[in-house]
């Protein structure tokens, strides 16, 4: 009998935790994937964070360390550090890397350290129970902001990858989401594209993955899509924000 | 033996680093322990090693965490501010099992405090640091000498045994000058099996991990680690010392309160006064029974140290209160002369440390 | 014997390095030494001291409260350190920079104009050394003829061609007759 579907070799066999609708288990599955077609599952070592991603250490079959809440950065330049031989990315969520661990991954990207880093960006902390992010839209209700983000006390959301194409440093930015079939596939190629310039020794690759959390958002997973769309992407617009080899490719 | 130099604390401490293997060290500057970090900028490269100048202590300490998990030798050095932001990284140290050498050049606080030495971070280091139940070992080192000799022994016992040794310096010991042998002999290198170098599609994934959300799994790591840590505490405290064979007085000091100490001991037994002292190597494991045997013997302790009464509490609690325990301390980056000991020793000698 | 000495007078002056030597020609005559500097936020024009200890028995305390032996080259040391020296110690005096002699009687004073005699020699920024060269006439604190091997320790090998300088102005120095 043809096999016509499989599981990427690069996740193992646990069950993920994630809710129903989560978009977490699609981006754990396109890093998986690249990291089976580029061969170099048996040398990436990744490096988990602090959020509902917390345990991907159980999911994806390669080495990893589980790192301290917004450190993933800093954890991934030792290891890449102690072997440059190794492939080495983080997986981290936006409280994570743009709230508390904003020093490392701004001055990670700084010292274009050949790391690849897969942000999941869903406007909202998951694991602790939905309260605001540092990219919460304006007037979206979470736990933390049950009137709507109100930018005159709180502040606006940070844009990631506009933030960082202005850190010299950085070498690939790029920001997707996973949506809908076509962005999943411009999703999957990006993140590959970030793993093979670290293979190319090109430098620091990021991908923003705009994502969903039904759970929090108090929505259907198919809601949760369409707000997405609404909501989402005219504030976070997808596309390339930095390509330093653009012109070679 | 080979020919003895004349090294700077810091300097010497850093170069041992090097003879133990490191060849990453991860740290930020800060006052009065920059020495080390700008010896190791200028050495790494030419030994083909890493040093790295990080954003902040926090993320000093876990690319500590990311070298180490790699199965490498890592360490950082900092400043007693510093070492509280590098409190978080410790603690996962201790709940991942990943060795590390951390250096504390100790300065005055609470807060910014000022830049003169001090041993105000006793309980900081010997109680942890940070959250959750754990140990570093703690290492104090009193002359130039002894900043290579830990340091290499550090590596050593980090590595032997998963867990962060920590160098507690002060000011002082870093920035002096003494004599100093290099000749430290052979590296011991450990198997680390647990180490994330890739898995080379042949064997199961290594995760480096401290998370155990179920309360069983969590307690019975817990367990496991207290044992090693009571092994450790039966087999490798070290102390030294100093003129007890007659003593009816026992001075406590470590680093260079018992260096001055030492002076004073000389000074009150020049007058008669029957003084010695137990100076504590490791401070975590504390020689626990030297200090209980040695309370059958005294009529009273003097703690002597460079903060409000710490090391005091590691005194009465080894002595199990069975003898007075007198101190004498200066705090702030002040530091306690000869004299102001022999004076505490007097009135040891003749109150017997009662009130 | 055990020679605690004291180093005292502004950043710059070479307070630490001349220290350093003496400790160096220590070790190398196999005594037991320490050499332990003061340290603060400024680097340039504050006050900078080292103690240094060269002893037959092992060095207790590195720190010099009570030096055998004071050098002092500036005034506010001079007012800081001389009640400090021990009854029946040795105050060395830059008298070119220190216009106040020793009040104290209880201690030999030395004077000796080392950074005029610097100037005049040629020898500008190592007046440092000639008061140590005056210093080891006076103390005996290290013998006097092997100070080519400490100084090769401490001149920097890029620095080699300071040697000659730094040789003169302890000659200068030790034969210095008041």
């Amino acid at each position: 009998m043809a096999v016509v579907f499989e599981k990427p070799k690069a996740l193992t066999d646990a069950v993920l935790h994630y809710c129903p609708g989560c978009t977490h288990g699609i981006v754990h599955r396109l890093v998986a994937e690249a990291i089976d077609e580029l061969g170099i599952q048996g040398k990436t070592v990744g490096i988990a964070s602090v959020g509902c991603s917390v345990m991907s250490y159980d999911y994806f079959d390669v080495d990893m360390v589980q790192a301290a809440h917004g450190r993933a950065p800093a954890v991934a330049t030792g290891v890449k550090r102690a072997n440059p031989e190794n492939i080495v990315f983080t997986y981290q969520g936006d409280g994570d890397l743009a709230a508390i661990g904003t020093a490392e991954t701004v001055h990670s990207a700084a010292r274009g350290e050949n790391i690849t880093i897969i942000f999941v960006n869903n406007a909202i902390y998951g694991m602790t129970g939905g309260q605001m992010a540092p990219t919460t839209l304006p007037g979206q209700v979470t736990q933390t902001s049950p009137y709507g983000r109100d930018t005159q006390t709180v502040g606006f959301p940070l844009k990631v990858c506009e933030l960082l194409s202005n850190v010299d440093g950085a070498t690939y930015l790029e920001r997707v989401a996973v949506n809908n079939v076509k962005n999943v596939k411009a999703a999957k190629k990006a993140i590959k594209k970030a793993f093979q310039n670290q293979v190319e020794g090109k430098g620091f690759s990021l991908i923003e993955v705009v994502s969903t959390c039904p759970t929090n958002w108090g929505m259907t997973p198919q809601n949760a899509l369409k707000w997405l769309e609404e909501n989402m992407i005219p504030y976070y617009p997808l596309g390339v924000y930095k390509d330093k080899y653009a012109q070679e490719d | 033996m080979s020919e003895k130099v004349l090294m700077k604390g810091n300097e010497a401490l850093a170069e041992a680093a090097l003879m133990a293997g490191c060849r990453h060290y991860l740290g930020y500057p800060i006052t009065p322990q920059t020495e080390i970090a700008a010896y190791m900028a200028k050495r790494m490269p030419k030994v083909g090693g890493t040093f790295l100048q990080a954003e902040s202590e926090i993320a000093a300490i876990n690319m500590v965490i990311g070298v180490s998990a790699a199965g490498k030798r890592a360490m950082t050095s900092s400043s007693s501010p510093g070492i509280s932001l590098k409190g978080e990284g410790l603690s996962y140290l201790a709940g991942c099992d990943l060795p590390a050498f951390v250096v504390n050049v100790q300065r005055g606080g609470p807060g910014l405090g000022g830049i003169q030495p001090s041993q105000s971070d006793y309980f900081q280091a010997t109680r942890g640091t940070s959250h959750g139940d754990y140990h570093m070992l703690v290492l104090a080192p009193n002359s130039v000498q002894e900043m290579v000799s830990m340091t290499f022994k550090g590596f050593d016992l980090a590595d032997k045994y998963r867990m962060t040794v920590m160098l507690l310096a002060d000011g002082t010991m870093g920035q002096m000058m003494e004599p100093v042998s290099l000749d430290m002999g052979d590296v011991t290198t450990y198997e680390k099996p647990w180490a994330v170098t890739g898995t080379g599609c042949a064997r199961k994934h290594n995760v480096i991990n401290s998370l155990f959300l179920k309360p069983e799994e969590l307690e019975v790591k817990n367990f496991e680690r207290y044992e090693k840590y009571n092994y450790i505490e039966e087999n490798e405290v070290m102390y030294e010392e100093y003129m007890m064979d007659d003593a009816d007085i026992c001075i406590v000091a470590f680093g260079i309160a018992a260096r001055i100490s030492k002076n004073a001991i000389d000074m009150a037994r020049a007058k008669g006064i029957k003084v010695g002292m137990l100076r504590p190597i490791t401070l975590w494991p504390f020689p626990k029974k030297e200090m209980r045997k040695i309370a059958d013997k005294v009529k009273c302790f003097v703690s002597v140290e460079m903060s409000m009464g710490q090391l005091i509490e590691d005194v009465r609690l080894a002595s199990e209160c069975t003898r007075p325990v007198l101190l004498c301390n200066r705090t702030g980056g002040m530091i306690m002369t000869p004299e102001e000991v022999l004076a505490k020793i007097e009135e040891a000698d003749k109150t017997g440390g009662e009130n | 014997m055990t020679k605690n000495m004291l180093i005292a007078g502004f950043g710059g002056q070479g307070i630490l390095f001349c220290g350093k030597f003496l400790a160096y020609e220590g070790l190398l005559e196999d005594k037991s030494v320490s050499w332990l500097p003061s340290y603060g936020p400024e680097m340039r024009g504050g006050t900078a001291n080292c103690s240094v200890i060269i002893s037959d028995i092992p060095v207790g305390s590195p720190i010099v409260s009570n030096p055998d032996i004071l050098m002092v080259m500036n005034l506010p040391s001079l007012d800081k350190y001389e009640d400090s020296t021990v009854a029946g110690g040795q105050i060395f005096v830059d008298s070119a920079l220190i216009d106040r002699k020793v009040n104290r009687t209880d201690v030999e004073a030395y004077y000796i104009p080392a950074t005029k005699l610097a100037n005049d020699e040629g020898l500008t920024g190592l007046a440092n050394m000639i008061m140590i060269g005056y210093v080891i006439k006076k103390s005996g604190i290290i013998p006097f003829e092997n100070i080519d091997r400490a100084l090769q320790k401490v001149v920097p090998a890029s620095k080699q061609h300071l040697l000659d300088s730094n040789r003169k102005a302890l000659e200068l120095g030790y034969n210095y007759a008041e």
